[in-house]
């Protein structure tokens, strides 16, 4: 008997509207089942509880959206990568985009220990008086000081990019920032909203990408 | 609340500010594959079904799931959905004048032509009312106009709808399948005419299984009872009997697939509906007669086909009674056969305490965790026999040797106390059989061994042979969980019980008159809503309700019913006659118990009631006797009935 060969594939995705309030857990859960529409054979892991081999690279925090999330997901058996990619598109819900999906070596390392930082572009929902000079402010500090479930921590060192981008045709104003991810050091948009002098909740907030170390 | 009709855009625009400040705002997006959307502006008749609870809840929800999926396969028809908001999101819509919309298209339910409740217990009638009113749509029946959506009802607690009939313009008593879509050809033809709202409301009257309670009025004896319904409107049907399907139409595949976690995630099939056990208190067992079942392949393609569109990995296999679906080897056969391997999880729930049961689960089940769920509801023979559920604790404690030894861990019981002429030795008995069992698990698995005693309190339903039996009081109740807690102190034993005051709330609403309207509206007015949700039940605000209404709340709990008393649901025929019911409530007091009705016919009724179908229908379809064509049968009066496997012999019905 032929020895079945595992694939790995990486598949490149948006997370939309549909699904901004969808929470990490319940993402996975939606990926499950996108792969048993497809009736594409997913790998489980061995144990008393088989869980689905799915690994999203990094967490996006509820009601954003995203046109910048990676997943690895193991096949059982080789297939080709076209059918693959035919059927998924065709299995996913409204919540979510693919927008390209490569086969990886099996040994590649896993995607979240690659992730470095990540890139935000925020939509201000409520008018912003002097943004500009919020953006210079933070820019300026040597350093932002900040409490987080009870841990403080600073902020700035975090923040690799902050620029302003033109404001939306109903004049909302639009910031872009890249934030770091990396274990132990993750820089919350949120957070950098919260220390502009705004209101989180009254922003959108979109993930544009993920760096990586190595992709 | 909202005088204008707020349109979808509007209400996106005022969700995008509130979703982020709210819990699990998941619930109130839509948007999840299989959900369908159709154009507002050319679709001719717009329906909203409404599951008054959360949406974690009501997507589990399988009678509207039906409805849905049947709705939508018409041109001319769009069927959305809407659930209630909890407690936080309410209080931000009602800050942002957001109105209650639907989760397909945003459109406020207000703007809907049909807006449908499921009622499927009755701690949901605040909730209703609530939706109503965070819909701008007015409360009462009487005060709608031909502006306002057609508001109508159904769900097994329909099956009394008086409390709730202020409220509702249409009650649907029974299967929805054949008649919402009756519903839906009569209000185009109204439309079309352009005739008052009095004109639809009787039209709807005269389908069959509709209860327009507008075209009644209740009377009450002197001494509070009531008396009778009186029709006001000729051709108003009294009494109103209840709707069945002859055959389960093509279950639905299509569910839609939540995109958060919700209560059932996973494809529901219904393999039966009805059942011929007989159990006196089960609500269900009496007013989904007759039992009529899937064929097994049916229930296998439907599986397939609803993996294929939803690719949850879940599967439960839905009935009263599994273990009595007929072909139950077979099915759980040919179920591990074509789906064993794709780490699916398959549920077989209300099986039979027997070791048959566990041979079934065991060909089923890949995992063992969960526990295995047993209902003997009674612990002493001699209730088991006045509930009309005989099973030997020898059977039972075999079934439970069986359970631990081939892996599970876990065991649960169900029990009630409460039940007629019940003893404290009679709920000592509840606590001593889970020690037995228990006692029997450590035996097999040693110190793994795990014990759920699950113990509600009984509330007498209307259409059951208990339906004349009082409600233990709270002090009852407290004494018979006393018991239940002193002696259930184990580690290894979970105990789960109901809070008094809840049952008593569904006690009321379940037996209620006409007169609960006013209540229900007076504690909707005093912030009762979630009365199913411990940490909003508000048991004050019902009894300031009933205060201010007038009403006695030990009226309607825990007086004894004379055996001729008239019931003010006795005008809802479920087709098991109040005669039959009477009769059988009578020989539980006496200790006599019946047989399942497969092996006996007892001539409850439903089949004189649906005669003519069951001659259309014959056959294994139903597991009633059939019924002789009518040219073949002798005196008038007599319809004969013939015995499957018992020849020539008939009995009378």
């Amino acid at each position: 008997m032929n020895e079945v060969k595992p694939m790995r594939l990486r598949i490149f995705f948006h997370k939309n509207e549909a699904m901004r309030f969808t929470g990490h857990l319940d993402l996975h859960k939606t990926w499950e089942r996108i792969f048993r529409r497809a009736g594409l054979p997913l790998a489980y892991s061995q144990g008393f509880h088989p869980q689905p081999r799915l690994n999203l690279a990094c967490a996006l925090p509820l009601g954003f959206t995203s046109q910048g999330e990676v997943l690895d997901a193991w096949l059982e058996a080789s297939l080709l990568l076209e059918n693959v990619q035919a059927e998924l598109a065709k299995s996913a819900p409204p919540g979510i985009t693919i927008d390209k999906i490569d086969e990886m070596d099996l040994k590649v390392p896993a995607l979240q220990t690659q992730v470095y930082s990540s890139e935000y572009e925020i939509t201000f929902l409520t008018p912003v008086p002097e943004l500009d000079q919020k953006l210079d402010e933070i820019l300026a500090a040597k350093s932002l000081p900040r409490q987080r479930r009870d841990r403080s921590y600073d902020l700035k060192p975090l923040i690799e990019d902050l620029q302003r981008l033109p404001d939306t045709e109903e004049g909302f104003g639009r910031i872009l920032t890249r934030l770091a991810a990396r274990e132990g050091a993750t820089g919350r948009p949120e957070e950098l909203i919260d220390a502009l002098g705004l209101i989180p909740s009254q922003a959108r907030v979109h993930r544009t990408r993920l760096f990586f170390a190595e992709l | 609340m909202f005088t204008l009709l707020l349109s979808p855009e509007e209400i996106r625009r005022r969700l995008e500010i509130i979703l982020p400040t709210v819990q699990k705002p998941g619930r109130y997006t839509g948007g999840e594959i299989n959900q369908v959307v159709k154009d507002w502006q050319t679709t001719l008749t717009k329906v909203a079904f409404v599951f008054p609870d959360l949406y974690d809840i009501g997507m589990s929800n399988l009678g509207l799931a039906i409805l849905y999926e049947l709705l939508n396969q018409r041109t001319d028809t769009l069927a959305e959905r809407a659930y209630m908001p909890w407690a936080d999101m309410e209080e931000a819509m009602r800050k942002a004048q957001v109105p209650l919309y639907s989760l397909e298209t945003k459109h406020p339910l207000a703007g809907f032509d049909i807006v449908g409740f499921s009622l499927p217990y009755e701690t949901i009638y605040t909730n209703t009312l609530n939706a109503l009113d965070l819909a701008g749509i007015p409360l009462l029946s009487q005060e709608r106009t031909v502006d306002h959506p057609l508001v109508i009802a159904g769900g097994h607690a329909a099956f009394n709808p008086e409390p709730m009939h202020a409220f509702i313009d249409a009650f649907v008593i029974g299967e929805g399948e054949e008649v919402i879509q009756e519903i839906v050809n009569v209000h185009q033809d109204w439309r079309k005419l352009g005739a008052p709202r009095q004109a639809l409301l009787q039209a709807l009257s005269r389908l069959d299984g509709v209860y327009v309670p507008a075209l009644y009025s209740a009377h009450y004896c002197p001494d509070g009872t009531f008396s009778h319904l009186e029709k006001l409107f000729e051709d108003a049907p009294l009494p109103v009997v209840k709707r069945i399907v002859p055959v389960l139409p093509p279950p639905p595949t299509h569910f839609i697939v939540p995109y958060i976690e919700t209560v059932h995630n996973r494809i529901p099939v219904e393999i039966m509906r009805g059942c011929t056990r007989g159990c006196r208190f089960c609500h269900a067992g009496m007013i989904n007669r007759p039992v009529r079942e899937r064929p097994v392949e049916e229930v296998v393609q439907t599986i397939e086909q609803a993996l294929k569109n939803t690719g949850f990995e879940e599967i439960g296999l839905l009935s009263l009674s599994s273990s009595d679906y007929t072909h139950i080897l077979e099915l759980v056969k040919a179920v591990s056969a074509h789906f064993s391997g794709k780490h699916l999880g398959i549920s077989l729930p209300s099986l039979r305490i027997e070791t048959f049961s566990v041979e079934l689960m065991d060909a089923l089940k890949e995992s063992r965790h969960g526990g295995f769920t047993l209902a003997p509801e009674a612990a002493s023979e001699r209730m088991r026999e006045i509930i009309n559920k005989p099973v030997s604790t020898e059977n039972l404690l075999e079934t439970a040797r069986a359970i631990y030894s081939r892996g599970w861990t876990t065991i649960k019981l169900y029990f009630m106390i409460g039940h007629p002429s019940e003893t404290l030795e009679d709920v000592q008995a509840i606590a001593d059989l889970c020690k037995t069992v228990l006692a029997e698990g450590r035996k097999v698995i040693g110190r793994r061994a795990r014990l759920n005693a699950g113990v509600s309190t009984f509330v007498p339903k209307p259409h059951t042979p208990f339906q004349w039996v009082p409600c233990d009081t709270v002090d009852q109740i407290l004494a018979k969980q006393k018991i239940l807690k002193h002696t259930l102190r184990d580690r290894d034993i979970k105990l789960t019980w109901t809070h008094p005051e809840e049952t008593l709330l569904e006690a009321w609403l379940s037996r209620g008159d006409r007169r609960l309207a006013e209540v229900i509206y007076q504690a909707w007015k005093r912030g009762a809503k979630f009365d199913a949700w411990q940490e909003h039940f508000s048991y004050t605000a019902w009894l300031e309700a009933f205060e201010a209404v007038g009403l006695d709340t030990t009226f309607y709990t825990h007086r004894p019913r004379l055996i001729d008393e008239a019931f003010p649901w006795d005008h809802i025929s479920t087709g098991v006659r109040k005669k039959y019911l009477a009769q059988d409530y009578l020989s539980s007091l006496q200790g006599q118990t019946r047989l399942d009705c497969r092996e006996q016919c007892f001539a409850c009724g439903i089949l004189p009631a649906f005669a003519e179908m069951r001659t259309q229908h014959p056959g294994d379809l139903w597991k009633c006797p059939e019924v002789t064509p009518k040219a073949s049968r002798g005196l008038p009066g007599l319809q004969p009935l013939v015995l499957p496997g018992v020849g020539s012999e008939t009995v009378k019905i």
